[in-house]
């Protein structure tokens, strides 16, 4: 009897042990293995596992600003040629059109007459100091290579300038118009050599008499595009 | 923490930031590229449409861009060949994800979608020749806030203006438009040396004006514009002066 009550114990103990496993079972089973029991106002969507990927513009690096330095020689009206050096940058708008700011800085030497009196000084020293700015628009008339050899072509072009600025010259500033022209040479993608020719145009009374000056430039220079 | 504590930490940190690469290092990547979708793409020696086309790139071919100078581009095919190509061609490739390419340039929309204007301009301030750098940012399509800086050269005397101010452009879109404007500066008369000894004077100013302005190209204006200033001297009358100037402008 004994025996028989611990049977009957065992097997009530194993009944109520297996059974929440199997009430588990059936609810973790129950989403799965019935669909009719889904909520009728979700319908099943597929999403797309690949996400559209974002599109950016490539970012370009852009190289439409010029700088560099020259050096050259000036003829100063009446006051024979000098060496002359200065800086310019320049942008550039399209393939045909720039911007182009100059500075440059010379000393004038001395007039015939100061020459040949030997003593007589029309200027002191300090108004000797031709320094002039101008901002000039510049167009790129010929495009095209100059070659070296047979072998070796380099992106060039003849561009003109128009520009207008100051000049001080014999203690004053002089409104100044400045035509020029030169050759850019691509030695690479991004450096320049120039050589370019430039009138500065200014009216002067130094001598007494209003006339209007023409002061050749010649010029070396080497820039950079960036 | 104590000064020698912190000094160690300070110097470890220094130590780390010098260790680690520079930024422009870490964040170097392959040039975008793009897929040709014209029949061919030319590739010319230069940046302009005057260089002679040496190479040309077939339909589906992958091109890497490399720089861009004012419209022209700069690229490398896949077996090395380099060269420039207009922006309006790219603009009919396709990233290797299929989009249409867009290159920064200028478009139509530019005209009334601008923010910011220079200009360079020479003309005539009562009988001084005048040079002219001036600067303007749209608030809106119509109206700007202007600035300029102008250096006076005349037959008796040199000087310096710069003024501040406002301008109502009346028809943005139109190519060519009326607009007015009012502000005030500083004028700075200095008379030449060789004619009279005169001291310098430094007076206040103020302008109204009114001009009118074309756009060139989807990026150029060409403005002419009348100003008529008065000048607050500290003698018993103030002064008129009449100026009249053209400007060739850049906007962005």
């Amino acid at each position: 009897m004994d025996r028989g009550l611990h049977v009957l114990l065992l097997t009530a103990l194993a009944a109520v042990a297996a059974l929440p496993g199997s009430a588990a079972a059936q609810a973790a089973g129950q989403p799965t293995g019935d669909p009719s029991a889904l909520p009728a106002q979700q319908p099943q969507v597929v999403e797309p596992a690949v996400k559209r990927r974002e599109v950016e513009p490539p970012a370009l690096d852009t190289e439409n600003f010029e700088a560099g330095v020259f050096v050259g020689t000036v003829s100063i009206e009446d006051f024979g040629s000098s060496l002359l050096y200065g800086g310019r940058i320049a942008y550039h708008f399209t393939e045909d059109l720039f911007a182009e700011a100059t500075v440059g800085t010379s000393k004038a030497g001395k007039t015939s007459y100061e020459e040949l009196s030997g003593s007589a000084n029309l200027l002191t020293d300090s108004e000797r100091q031709f320094t002039y700015y101008d901002l000039a628009l510049g167009w790129n008339a010929l495009p095209g290579e100059v070659f070296f050899g047979g072998k070796h072509a380099m992106p060039s072009a003849v561009y003109f300038t128009l520009g207008a600025g100051s000049t001080n010259f014999a203690g004053d500033d002089h409104f100044t118009v400045a035509l020029g022209a030169g050759l850019r040479v691509l030695a690479n993608d991004w450096i320049a050599v120039h050589l370019d020719v430039r009138d500065h145009m200014f009216e002067s009374d130094l001598f007494g008499k209003n006339k209007l000056t023409q002061n050749l430039q010649v010029g070396l220079g080497v820039t950079a595009f960036f | 923490m104590n000064g020698l504590d912190f000094r160690l930490l300070f110097a470890c940190c220094l130590a780390l930031c010098a260790a680690s690469p520079p930024a422009h290092a870490r964040t170097e990547k392959a040039p975008a590229t793009v897929v040709v979708q014209d029949a061919f793409v030319d590739l010319r020696s230069g940046p302009g449409r005057g260089f002679p086309a040496t190479y040309s790139v077939e339909r589906n071919a992958t091109i890497a861009l490399l720089r861009q100078r004012t419209d022209w581009i700069k690229v490398r095919t896949d077996n090395g060949r380099e060269g420039w190509v207009n922006r309006s061609q790219l603009e009919r490739t396709l990233t290797p994800g299929g989009a249409p390419v867009q290159v920064a340039g200028p478009a139509p929309e530019a005209r009334t979608g601008h923010h910011w204007e220079v200009g360079l301009g020479t003309g005539d301030f009562g009988g001084a020749n005048v040079i002219s750098v001036a600067g303007a940012y749209a608030l809106t399509p119509n109206l700007l806030v202007r600035a300029d800086v102008n250096q006076l050269l005349g037959n008796f005397s040199n000087g310096w203006l710069g003024t501040a101010g406002i301008a109502h452009v009346f028809m943005p879109e139109w190519r060519v438009s009326p607009f007015v404007g009012i502000g005030g500066g500083v004028v700075t008369i200095s008379p030449k040396a060789t004619l009279v000894q005169a001291e310098d004077r430094t007076d206040t100013t103020a302008y109204a004006g009114l001009g009118v302005r074309g756009f060139l190209t989807n990026r150029f204006l060409l403005q002419a514009e009348y100003r008529s200033y008065v000048v607050f001297t500290s003698r018993d009358e103030n002064e008129e002066i009449d100026e009249w100037t053209v400007a060739f402008t850049y906007f962005f």
